[in-house]
């Protein structure tokens, strides 16, 4: 099923010989978002075979985190995906309260809530930002965008205590109320980004030379995406109607009134998968104002015992992290450490069909798709 | 389709309004002045501040009061080592994800604001090249003893030493704290307080229960004697009124 | 949450499937694993086009000791004995139908690690199987590129495995602590 390099003869002209060219694109390499190599064989600019390599950033964190408690594992749960630590926590908690049966205050689903979408939109803005990046517009969109990255990180630095690292999710509930008036800043933060997407949209969603760069480029079929395992945008991108909080309805998100962008071209090409991106936010945006909406004051913490120590069991837990469906496996054997401890990494998946992607395109087109993957090695390594 | 070069002067509108935009509205402004304490009042630059005010910021400086950065260990009023909370039951020890503090306990133990003569940590240290901010070592402290710090300029060029915080470079007392955190110090110290006062009341109660038990008690027996020295006549108004009485105090008490 | 999949239609189907009852999971014998995946991709009651997850469990020779009350009221211990075994988990979900999940186990021994590959009917699979195959040392027979995927290639060993013992001078970092610095000091801690 792997798609193989197609048997290619050198073509020789005359007396002139030809070559495959083998190049390591990677691991230092700006355009690999972290620490990632492709080996690339190119036929002058065309890419005929790709091989991902990764592992750099490995440190065992399954392992880890079988060795130690069930919460002692939440805070390096904000590694995997360091952009988006407040839905890996919430992946984690939702697994291990399958294990234990806890009720959910009212406020901290709302609150669990407005944290995950506020975190959608700092991952796909940043996203756009690096994605245009590697289509070469250096600096300016990624400082707009980084510009409105930071006033969330501001709002999760003021609920939470860190920027990036919250670790702010715990089993039943959040580890802490958010102080006075953050409700008030978040809905100022939240009024105003459509103001800037209008304008990203202006600066970006026209521009001919995104549309020659991406368009028709990296395509995906939906029945390879599907077959593959490509959740999250990229599978949207694709034309698969498919988004967790729709069909799992974890949380509260059966109370909200969204919609779910997916192209309808079923061509699933860098554009889409960017365009995608950039409808979500909208929806985001929607759902954060209904959430600031409904939000009353209450307790934040279910009563959860002191010391976590569940039943035999397991269980799977999933979300929709904003790089596709994010999901923990524990099995726990009734000790305080979980017998098995597995994340389910959407962006490691996701790289399955790189190579397929890639095979056929300019070398210059790689660094696009790539990009428009949306991968962070943290996740991907683990 | 549009004019050909359409989209990218419509990108250049935008990167020009943003660029005047952002000498009018703060909002637009892609860079932030490093901010200092009060995040409302913001100067202008890092040198404009009064000298002796920025001598005494450059050690409580924060970039919020939210932000948490390190350990701490927090005492009270009065000198570190007699006010320290810390009772060395290593509790954060054995929880830290990371496994990067180190405490030993002291032999003997030593009276502290009032309460009970307790054990208190002889080590302490915490190693910061290790340390994750987690924070988790806060939530399972049960005497409030370690709060988190926001002080983060630490680099050193001594790996080893620099890098490892010993115990009295972690004391801070708890008005240190207030001036950080001031919301989570109030909050912190009105639960304290608060958990002090229902265990005074309990107290209070159970020895008032004690004190009524005691006293119920004895007039029963004084009565009862009285009742021998009557030579057994029985007083039928009264008796039923004590048995009952004593048992629901002495519940009470328990 | 999406609605749970009946599991006997399976079971009437291959009768060498097994339900575990405790778990909830299909227990596939490793040489049925492509024919049953193939069928539940397939068949129009399932539809399960999408595998999830893909992950090794490794169980050690353990017992367990659980506390139950018996009819007179007295506490009794019962040991459970769980063997030695080697899993390997799909959770399967139909994207078409939106239902799931179904979760199907092929068991292997310890002793010779091997399982059938499911690459050729969920591409997913590939890089999840890699990755079993580079931390547990499972053999995915069928599998199209196994080569280790995390770990670097002279690597020896299999790290996820509970009986794995890293060497004691590997990678070792250095802390400030009395202790460590000591045993650095004797040699013992090497880098």
């Amino acid at each position: 099923m792997t798609a193989a390099a197609p048997n290619y003869e050198l073509i020789q002209q005359d007396d002139l010989e030809t070559s495959l060219l083998e190049v390591s694109m990677g691991p230092h390499h700006p355009s690999t978002h972290g620490v990632f190599r492709m080996d690339v064989k190119l036929d002058g600019e065309t890419v005929v075979d790709l091989k991902p390599v990764f592992g750099y950033l490995h440190r065992n964190h399954e392992k880890l985190a079988e060795s130690m408690s069930y919460l002692a594992s939440m805070p390096f749960t904000d590694r995997l995906d360091y952009f988006n630590s407040m839905t890996n926590n919430w992946a984690y908690a939702l697994a291990a309260e399958q294990l234990i049966e806890i009720e959910i205050p009212e406020r901290a689903e709302y609150l669990r809530v407005i944290m995950s979408e506020l975190t959608r939109l700092v991952n796909h803005v940043s996203l756009v930002g690096f994605f245009v990046n590697d289509l070469g517009a250096l600096g300016t969109p990624l400082l707009y965008a980084f510009r409105e990255r930071e006033k969330i990180l501001d709002l999760f630095e003021q609920a939470s205590g860190a920027r990036m690292m919250c670790n702010y999710f715990r089993f039943g509930g959040l580890r802490c109320d958010v102080p006075e008036g953050w409700l008030d800043r978040t809905r100022e933060v939240v009024d105003r980004f459509p103001k800037f997407l209008d304008e990203y949209e202006k600066l970006l969603c026209e521009n001919e030379i995104i549309l020659s760069r991406t368009q028709d480029v990296g395509n995906l079929s939906k029945e390879l995406a599907i077959s593959a395992g490509i959740t999250g945008p990229m599978l949207r991108a694709s034309g698969v109607n498919y988004d967790i909080r729709k069909v799992d309805n974890y949380g509260i998100y059966d109370r909200f009134k969204f919609r779910v962008p997916y192209s309808k071209g079923e061509v699933g090409d860098c554009y889409d998968r960017f365009m995608v991106r950039m409808l979500e936010m909208r929806e985001s945006i929607e759902i954060l104002k209904q959430a600031l909406d409904g939000i009353e004051s209450g307790p934040i913490m279910g009563n959860a015992g002191k010391v976590f120590k569940p039943a035999k069991a397991e269980a799977y837990g999933r979300v929709e992290a904003p790089k596709g469906e994010l999901g923990f496996y524990l099995v726990a054997d009734g000790t305080t450490q979980p017998y098995r401890y597995r994340v389910r990494p959407p962006s490691f998946i996701n790289l399955t069909v790189l190579q397929d992607m890639c095979i056929g395109q300019q070398v210059a087109d790689a660094v696009i798709i790539l990009g428009s993957i949306d991968i962070v090695l943290g996740e991907v390594d683990r | 389709m549009s004019l050909l070069g359409g989209g990218i002067f419509k990108g250049m509108a935008v990167t020009l309004r943003n660029f005047v935009g952002s000498y009018f509205d703060k909002e637009r402004l892609t860079t932030k002045e490093y901010a200092w304490r009060n995040d409302d009042k913001l100067p202008e630059r890092a040198g404009d501040y009064p000298k002796e005010e920025a001598e005494q910021l450059s050690d409580t400086t924060t970039v919020t009061h939210y932000s948490r950065n390190f350990p701490m260990l927090l005492h009270d009023e009065g000198e570190p080592m007699d006010t320290v909370r810390c009772v060395a039951c290593q509790i954060c020890e054995r929880e830290c994800p990371p496994q990067c503090i180190y405490i030993e306990k002291s032999k003997d133990k030593k009276e502290r604001g009032g309460n009970k003569a307790q054990f208190y940590p002889a080590t302490f240290d915490i190693d910061v090249s290790v340390c994750m901010s987690c924070q988790i070592c806060v939530e399972v402290c049960p005497f409030d003893a370690i709060v988190m710090n926001s002080q983060f300029e630490l680099s050193t060029p001594d790996r080893f030493g620099g890098l490892l915080l010993r115990r009295d470079d972690l004391l801070k007392s708890n008005d240190y704290y207030h001036k950080i955190h001031p919301e989570e110090a109030a909050a912190r110290d009105k639960r304290i307080a608060d958990e002090k006062a229902a265990k005074e009341a309990k107290k209070k109660a159970a020895e008032e229960a004690k004190k009524k038990a005691a006293e119920a008690k004895a007039k029963a027996e004084a009565k009862a004697k009285a009742k021998e020295e009557m030579g057994g006549i029985e007083k039928p108004t009264e008796t039923p009124d004590t048995p009952p009485a004593d048992t629901k105090k002495e519940g009470n008490a328990e | 949450m999406s609605e749970a999949i009946p599991h006997d239609p399976v079971l009437q189907q291959f009768p060498e499937v097994e339900w575990e009852e405790e778990f909830g999971t299909l227990i596939v014998p490793t040489t049925k694993a492509t024919e049953v995946a193939i069928w539940l991709r397939d068949d129009h009651a399932f539809r399960l086009d999408y595998c999830s997850n893909v992950t090794g469990i490794d169980y050690l020779n353990r017992e367990f000791k659980e506390k139950v009350k018996n009819e007179e009221g007295k506490t009794e211990t019962i040991i459970h004995k769980d063997p030695a075994r080697m899993e390997v988990v799909y959770h399967l979900y139909s994207m078409e139908k939106r239902t799931g999940p179904l979760v199907m186990k092929q068991r292997t021994t310890r002793e010779k690690p091997e399982a059938q590959s499911l690459t050729p009917v969920w591409r997913s699979c590939e890089l999840q199987e890699r990755e079993i195959y580079d931390l547990f040392g499972i053999n995915f027979t069928g599998h199209p590129d196994q080569r280790r995927i995390l770990m670097w290639d002279e690597f020896e060993g299999h790290p996820m495995r509970k009986d794995y013992v890293e060497p004691f001078d590997y990678e070792w970092e250095p802390t400030p602590h009395d202790e460590i610095l000591e045993k650095h000091q004797k040699g013992k801690v090497i880098f």
